[in-house]
């Protein structure tokens, strides 16, 4: 077979793997759901049409011009979902570096490996593609709609910043993997992942908390300070932005500058892949460099599933780097807080996302604790009751959202002590909520699936996300000092009722 | 074959247990394990074997029957009868992120072990199983065989009266597969009794003070090697040829 055609035939396994995939992920590996699934994929997809219709309609009617603002406006969104892609595409590279899956047959076969990894690296590249259309695919189909056919060059620009994004990830991880070596760069690319994720939005968000004193990121783009020392009109910079609003000439330049970085990043480090999958294949193998001694110390059943817990949280450098993600959030409401520390103001931002973030990540931890327990029959086969096991499970998890949100509590305590109150509330409610949820929604599988684990329960993902924002309302409501929160709160347990009502452990 | 006095209570005892997943997978099964003896139960795929030793366990709930674990009512009170029971199966499952020693204070904890007692069991048993140089390790880079001896220490740092092990020997090397049942035979020796299922004949030939020939969720054959002789009426036969025999007249009778 020649080089072509080697690799045509490895991008059809990859396509086929691909999309048994997502088809899998979509159904949750049952296919007589694949129909549902498609109708639900429609739903969310004339959802958000409305969503970027409600947003965008107003900046249709400015009739969009490739002046300063808009240029900056446009720039910020393309790095936003440019950072969120990029993100992506790092955790992709890191996946295919340490997962062994078909390497080792592939591998071990009479073909050049380089082939099928230069197949990964667009795959990649195509993946980050398609989740940033399916995103940001609403939003310009509304402004197609609206605006006219000019914008569908927004396309052109989403393609080119997915081949740019996955020759950075490529690029960074290779490079991590060079001066780190393959142990730490797994953990250090999932936490630089999970920060590059997040860092532009954060990034903004402080940066307009300074400036106003608000959270409002455009208010930042729009300053007259960011106008005053943007770049000209004329410079490469706006090059994307002008792209996408229909620069032909300027789209063929962003295109081709894309493709010709991605195609030089796939031929310098395409044949080095093997040879670092190699080395990271060993790491799971090679033993760690040896613990400290252990002290023995036995702890009642209760206390020792809480410490088991524990250690497997603080062990996981996914987790680690999810919720590293998760917290990342926290810090502008937090600066904002400390900012408007001894004004009241700070706290009507800083506890609805505090309450939002508690629910978030207690309903991740309980997963783990509860559904991805790796050694069921043995927890099961234990002389403890059930009941008191999984009430271990919650404790823990109760335990470690104390350990996070502690801080925040003690210094909102000194600004004012309802506050505190109401967002100690919320905070528990929020977390109680969503362990709730996952011990009615609980079905058993690896820590490892973490990734898919929304995909196991889609009413269970949903509740967890509308019953954590009804609680954060409530805090919001509650701070603000309005009298109706009881009824706020009553609406939350109202709906955490009927997601009980549909919970699979109440019909069993 | 050790002896127990008559007024012990069998370590097993199961009547008319059955369990269907659509189709019986034990049905109505009779079964009496001895105190302190070495019981191998064997079957061919899909015979029920797995199923009745996990409701022994109180992993599954059966339909129908009664279990007693040295006189206790497992469905009754399952927690005193898991007390004193140990389960091992044929798929390892550890924590990854822990190391032996970290495992076994955990599983100690469970079952409510003094840490005094427990520390020196943990210590002795990871001696035993050669685990001892990789106690600083986490089990994440462990091989499956090692993997399996720390389960296996797992299920006997409590020191179980009974013993139920599913397949223990699958996929290990033969001189781990070597210590595993040198350990067994220890712990019968010492009074445990241990209850188990594999596909290796040999094992059954060599280890087994008595054997049960299940099929299609039921009890076909139960007694001594010479007894199984005698009951095919094969003397001089093996072991594997007697369960052939057995298996392909249950099937002949259905």
């Amino acid at each position: 077979m020649n080089a072509i055609a080697s690799l045509f035939w490895f991008a059809r396994h990859e396509r086929r793997l691909a999309w048994r995939d997502a088809l899998s992920m979509m159904t949750a590996g049952r296919p007589d759901r694949e129909r549902r699934a498609w109708i639900w994929l429609c739903a969310f997809a004339v959802a958000l049409h409305v969503i970027a219709y409600l947003l965008v309609r107003n900046f249709v009617s400015l009739e969009m011009q490739a002046d300063l603002p808009t240029l900056i406006g446009i720039t910020a969104s393309i790095l936003l979902s440019g950072s969120a892609m990029l993100s992506q595409a790092m955790e992709s590279v890191t996946r295919t570096f340490y997962s062994r899956s078909d390497l080792e047959l592939i591998l071990s076969a009479p073909v050049k490996a380089e082939r099928l990894f230069a197949v990964r690296i667009g795959a990649m590249a195509l993946s980050a593609a398609i989740m940033s259309v399916l995103l940001m695919g609403p939003f310009i189909n509304v402004l197609i709609w609206r605006d006219g056919w000019r914008w569908l060059s927004a396309y052109g620009v989403l393609i080119a910043v997915s081949l740019v994004t996955t020759s950075l990830a490529v690029a960074i991880t290779i490079k991590l993997f060079q001066w780190i070596g393959p142990r730490r760069t797994r953990l250090a690319a999932q936490i630089a992942a999970a920060i590059v994720g997040g860092v532009f939005v954060i990034g903004l968000q402080t940066a307009a908390m300074f400036s106003s004193g608000t959270l409002q990121r455009l208010s930042i783009l729009q300053s007259e300070t960011v106008l005053s020392r943007a770049p000209g009109l004329d410079s490469p910079l706006w090059w994307p932005a002008a792209a996408a609003l229909g620069n032909r000439l300027d789209l063929v330049w962003v295109l081709a500058a894309s493709l010709l970085i991605f195609l030089a990043v796939t031929a310098r480090y395409a044949p080095r892949f093997a040879g670092y999958v190699l080395e990271a294949s060993s790491v799971a193998q090679a033993s760690r460099p040896a613990m400290r001694a252990h002290r023995f110390r036995v702890l009642p059943p209760a206390a020792s599933l809480r410490r088991k817990e524990r250690l497997l949280i603080l062990r996981d450098p996914w987790l680690i780097s999810q919720s590293l993600m998760q917290l990342l959030y926290l810090s502008p409401p937090a600066l904002l807080l400390w900012h408007n520390y001894g004004k009241a103001g700070g706290a009507i931002v800083l506890v609805p996302v505090l309450v939002m973030t508690s629910g978030q990540l207690a309903g991740g931890l309980a997963w783990l604790t509860i559904s991805g327990e790796d050694a069921p029959d043995l927890v099961r086969s234990a002389p403890v009751k059930p009941g008191r096991l999984l009430r271990a499970k919650a404790e823990a998890v109760m335990q470690c959202i104390g350990i996070v949100f502690l801080p925040f509590l003690a210094v909102l305590l000194f600004v004012s002590q309802r506050q505190a109150f109401f967002a100690a509330a919320g905070i528990g409610a929020a977390a109680l909520s969503s362990i709730a949820i996952q011990l009615w929604f609980r079905g058993q599988a690896k820590r490892s699936q973490f990734r898919r684990r929304h995909t196991s329960s889609r009413i269970a993902t949903l509740a967890e996300a509308l019953i954590s924002i009804a609680w954060a309302g409530t805090g919001a409501v509650a701070v603000s000092g309005n009298s109706l929160w009881p009824a706020s709160a009553g609406f939350a347990l109202f709906l955490l009722l009927c997601v009980r009502w549909l919970s699979p452990s109440r019909l069993s | 074959m050790s002896t127990t006095p008559a007024s012990t209570p069998p370590a097993l005892s199961i009547t008319g247990l059955s369990k269907s997943f659509g189709r019986p997978a034990v049905d109505g099964l009779d079964l009496e394990v001895r105190a302190g003896e070495f019981y191998l139960l064997l079957g061919p795929n899909g015979a029920g074997k797995t199923t009745t030793l996990r409701m022994v366990s109180g992993l599954l709930k059966p339909d129908a029957g009664a279990i007693r674990i040295f006189g206790i009512d497992a469905l009754a009170d399952p927690i005193a009868a898991k007390q004193i029971t140990g389960w091992l199966s044929d798929e390892p499952m550890i924590y990854d992120k822990l190391t032996p020693p970290e495992y076994l204070e955990f599983v100690a904890g469970l079952w409510n072990v003094p840490g005094d007692v427990a520390a020196s069991r943990s210590r002795e048993l990871l001696r035993w199983l050669g685990l001892a140089p990789h106690a600083r390790e986490r089990c994440e880079g462990f091989s499956r065989g090692m993997r399996q001896k720390v389960a296996l220490a797992g299920a006997l740092v409590h020191e179980p009266r009974l013993i139920i092990l599913d397949e223990p020997l699958t996929g290990l090397d033969a001189g781990a597969a070597r210590l595993v049942k040198d350990v067994l035979h220890e712990k019968v020796r010492g009074g445990s009794t241990v209850l188990m299922t594999t596909h290796i004949l040999e094992i059954a030939e060599r280890m087994a003070d008595r054997i049960g020939v299940i099929a299609q969720g039921r009890l076909i054959a139960e007694g001594t090697l010479a007894e199984l002789r005698a009951k095919t009426g094969r003397e001089g036969a093996t072991l594997e040829d007697m369960f052939l025999s057995l298996v392909d007249e249950d099937r002949a009778a259905e």
